[in-house]
């Protein structure tokens, strides 16, 4: 029995002695190595380019520009293909790559972009959503040219002339008949940063072609081997078969990993350079090569005196960067998140992702909820000041049901969440009292998990009767190998050292669609558990045969088939079935989409619960904030291995404390560069960031649709933190707008005492987008 | 301006290293300006030291030398001539772990493991120069080994575990 156990980490041994090879670690004959030159501008026609010097340099392989990938349809992207994989006459972003050197060493490399003479014509730059959405705004892409990408997944592909590249809308219920039965009504303008996500490991890619030029291999460190897989057959028309993606393990993802990032490039300069390539970012490259949306939004919500929460109207932007990437997703998966679990009578959500001449924002770990769900939340805590409720009374009140509708159309609510929320209170001794400055919040929220429902594995017992498991899900530190391993073992009756797991590798692994969206365990893992119970059948049938009984009068455990006190071992069975020493059994198991289409707009496959609670102290003198204590409740239908579980909670709570109060990145209004572009000037938590106390609980009530009833985890804690940080400021009076949480800011709203009445904004852009 | 202090002929553009790796003695001729980490990551084919800030915040990029936490990213590989430099690779001996490298497993504080070779060398240094500290005094002296995955919790039991251990070991 390995399910339900704190089973050590597969991995840990060999990534305690620095043995684990991670991307930048590959060395490959013949390998050199890239660099880029990156624009220093945010938005400029490129008008000269000479690189003779750099070219002539000894030990320079070759120089890629623009011109060099004009014999292929060069722009990609899953959702908009708006992206040339390098700069093609113009730039929309400082950093965007603009010339590629391959040469023998990084250093040589360095040297030679030094020498390369790049002419700039500067161009009027849009930095922010409001200058975007601006009338007179310049526009960063002809929407016209624009085409949908291999995976936008989003209904209908519309583009309306300007800076706008995506807009999501719902609404139920009459909306002004609501507002007019609310005896209180919150309102206000809130601003979210742009974040870094601060994978460790930066972006590497090393790319190799075949000599005929008609295959090319990639060892990348993605999250979605397949998708990318895909944009690559797709630019540089080759059959998908002769892509392959190998994918070792990673130091860390959280989202900045996935789709697809430096592969195109690196392709494209390993085709030219005939050599095996290597590109690895450094960590200021990396910063403007994803990052998670900074967001601007208008919220309204409305309650009866009693509490009851009636409607609530929400206008966000999000700001995407000069590309689209995940853009769009991000923007529906944030408006679907925006009401918050709660009965309403009435909602009216409008999201725009919008383009902007900054670096292009894309996924990071919890996406969407981590947006509007503190906004939403504070709303929520001020109302239940205003009628008398505290955070809990107020949740308890109007949180939903199991069973009941998060959305129409969509899985009905699969989760306890005022058990949750109670939780969670008690983990932050929520009836204790509260010195001076002082302030408890707790937070609740739903995040549409899960992603595409379709994944793959397979098992594969040797004549040994050990198992070799070829699953594609990427382990960038969540524990995925750890957990599928378990699963298998746990359906074969084996003990976790007889099973092995194959790290991802597109030629040899089974399709899975993604590693995100907190599907490894649920989806994959169902994958793994079917290809388990396969393996498992054809073990009983020849079993069935060799004692001459129905397979119902026989049992597995301890490695082998049982009649009674008579036993089989595996290895016996499968000689006994080859008529030799040798051969093997394989059991495939597959999920996907089952009395549904699987699109996203139905979904999710599960709602991933997001709770929060933070007890913190405000400083009145300069709004420094102390953590005093934190809180996370993990719902998880069942804890296939309950370390794991709470590692990622304490992760995730980690992450989101630094979203909250310390990150933020920030571009100069006039350059448009990214003024904190290093860990330098960016600031990650430490373990000095530490809360004084925290404590987790886990939550098993076997309602998940993966394996054993479990669900995913991951990302609930994060976005659960940054809600808990406003509500606990709010518990203070201190009605905070804009994260992250400065002194500064927290020190200015409550001086401000605004309580919860400021305006619907007047900036040129809110008013012509949402109206 | 280093011209006005060398003449451009006698500027050196390789240099000798003379260090001692693991226990092993290394002499490589290099480029003046390699840096500590490229030497051992490249030149030595030790790949446990990691790259990823590039300006001495992160801390994955960390190595002993002379026992102390050093920035090999932020170092000269010649800084290291004459000293005594401990990689990730230098601490299991024979198969048989450091205690602190079995602390880090056995409390779950290893998730990407990227900031694992790191932390765990300057735990080494932080342990011998404070074999029972605190847990105050353990995230002071780790504040400048980053960590995104675990949320520090766990590392902090790690250290405590392996300082225990390592108290008894020595009564």
């Amino acid at each position: 029995m390995t399910v339900g156990h704190d089973i050590p980490r597969i991995d840990a041994r060999s990534k305690a002695i620095g043995e684990t090879k991670f991307a930048g670690d590959l060395v490959f004959p013949g390998m050199v190595y890239g660099t880029l030159i990156r624009s220093p501008y945010a938005a400029a026609r490129i008008t000269r380019i000479d690189a003779r010097a750099a070219q002539a340099m000894s030990g320079v392989v070759c120089v890629m520009t623009g011109d060099d990938v004009l014999d292929i349809d060069p722009y990609y992207g899953h959702a908009i293909k708006d992206r040339p994989l390098i700069a093609i006459d113009r730039v929309r972003f400082a950093g965007e790559p603009v010339v590629a050197i391959a040469a023998e060493t990084p250093e040589i490399a360095a040297d030679a972009a030094e020498l390369v003479e790049i002419d700039y014509e500067p161009m009027d730059a849009v930095l922010s959503i409001d200058e975007a959405l601006a009338e007179d705004a310049p526009h960063l892409h002809v929407t016209e040219l624009l085409r949908k990408g291999l995976f936008h997944g989003l209904g209908e592909f519309k583009l309306d002339p300007g800076n706008v590249c995506y807009h999501h809308q719902f609404a139920r219920g009459d909306l002004d008949a609501a507002f007019a039965e609310a005896d209180v009504v919150v309102e206000g303008t809130y601003e979210f940063p742009a974040i870094y996500q601060y994978a460790m490991e930066t972006h590497t890619t090393i790319a190799e072609w075949n000599a005929a030029g008609d295959e090319v291999t990639l060892h990348s460190n993605c999250q979605h081997p397949f998708l990318v897989r895909a944009e690559i057959a797709d630019l540089f028309q080759l059959p998908v078969a002769s892509v392959r993606i190998v994918v070792p393990w990673l130091g860390g993802g959280f989202g900045s990993k996935s789709y697809t990032k430096m592969e195109p490039i690196t392709v494209a300069l390993a085709r030219k350079a005939k050599r095996p390539v290597r590109i690895q970012n450094s960590v200021d490259e990396s910063m403007v090569t994803t990052r998670r949306h900074g967001m601007k939004a208008w919220m309204r919500t409305g309650a009866r005196k009693d509490g009851t929460l009636l409607a609530r109207e929400v206008r966000a932007w999000f700001d995407t960067g000069a590309y689209a990437d995940n853009g769009p997703r991000v923007v529906a998966t944030g408006a679907d998140a925006a009401p918050g679990p709660y009965r309403w009578q009435a909602v009216d959500v409008n999201a725009w992702g919008v383009y902007t001449n900054t670096s292009p924002a894309g996924s990071y770990r919890a996406f969407g909820a981590s947006h509007l769900g503190w906004v939403g939340e504070a709303q929520v805590d001020e109302i239940g000041r205003r009628c008398g409720l505290d955070g809990v009374q107020m949740r308890e009140l109007n949180l939903l049901e199991p069973g009941e509708y998060v959305r129409p159309g969509g899985k009905p609510l699969d989760a306890d969440l005022k058990g949750d929320i109670r939780k969670c209170a008690d983990n932050l001794d929520w009836d204790s009292p509260k010195p001076p400055n002082v302030g408890r919040g707790v937070s609740v929220g739903l995040l549409a998990a899960g992603a595409h429902p379709v994944s793959t594995a397979f098992a594969r017992m040797e004549a040994d009767g050990k198992v070799v498991l070829y699953v594609s899900s990427t382990d960038m530190g969540q524990g995925a190998r750890t957990v599928f391993s378990q699963i298998v073992a746990e359906e074969l009756a084996l003990s976790i050292d007889d099973v092995r797991v194959m790290g991802g590798d597109t030629q040899v692994t089974p399709y899975d669609r993604s590693t995100g969206a907190s599907r490894s365990t649920t989806l994959a893992g169902m994958a793994v558990l079917r290809s388990g119970a396969e393996l498992r059948e054809q073990l009983f049938d020849i079993a069935s045969q060799k004692f001459g009984l129905p397979p119902e009068a026989l049992e597995m455990r301890d490695g082998a088939i049982w009649h009674e006190d008579e036993s089989v071992t595996y290895p016996d069975l499968i000689k006994a079935h080859f008529g030799m020493v040798g051969g093997e059994l394989i059991g495939r198991g597959e999920v996907r989409p089952e009395g549904g289409s699987g699109s996203y707009a139905e979904g999710p496959v599960f709602w991933e619960v997001c709770i929060g609670g933070i007890e913190l102290e405000v400083d009145p003198d300069t709004g420094k904030i102390t953590l005093l204590k934190t809180a996370s409740v993990a719902d998880v239908g069942k804890a296939l291995n309950p370390k794991q579980v709470e590692t990622q909670e304490m992760g995730g709570l980690m992450q989101g404390i630094g979203n909250a109060i310390y990150e933020e990145m920030i571009y100069d209004p006039s350059s448009g560069q990214l003024i904190n572009g290093s860990l330098f000037d960016y600031h990650i938590p430490t373990m000095l960031d530490l809360p004084g106390s925290h404590r987790s609980t886990i939550v098993e009530n076997q309602d998940g649709p993966g394996p054993y009833g479990a669900k995913g985890v991951g990302e609930g804690a994060l976005a659960g933190a940054i809600a808990a940080v406003a509500t606990a400021l709010g518990d203070l009076g201190i009605d905070l707008r804009q994260l992250p949480a400065t002194p500064e800011r927290v020190w200015r709203a409550q001086q401000a005492d605004t309580n919860g009445t400021s305006q619907r904004p007047e900036a040129a852009g809110f008013s012509k987008v949402g109206s | 301006m280093s011209t006005d202090l060398l003449p451009e002929t006698e500027l050196r553009t390789e240099i000798t290293v003379e260090t001692t790796v693991n226990g092993q003695p290394i002499a490589r001729t290099v480029e003046a300006r390699r840096i500590l980490l490229d030497f051992i990551r490249d030149d030595l084919g030790l790949k446990g030291a990691k790259r990823s800030c590039d300006s001495q915040v992160c801390g994955a990029c960390t190595v002993l030398v002379d026992g102390l936490p050093v920035s090999s990213c932020c170092t000269l590989a010649y800084e290291a001539t004459g000293k005594q430099v401990t990689t990730i690779e230098g601490l299991a001996r024979n198969g048989s772990l450091d205690p602190v490298q079995a602390a880090f497993i056995e409390e779950s504080a290893i998730q990407c493991g990227f900031c694992t070779p790191g932390m765990v060398l300057a735990v080494k240094t932080l342990l011998a120069e404070n074999p029972d500290p605190t847990r105050e005094e353990i995230a002071q002296n780790l504040s400048s080994n980053l960590c995104r995955c675990t949320g520090y919790w766990n590392i902090i039991d790690a250290v405590e575990r392996a300082a225990a251990r390592l108290r008894e070991g020595n009564e």
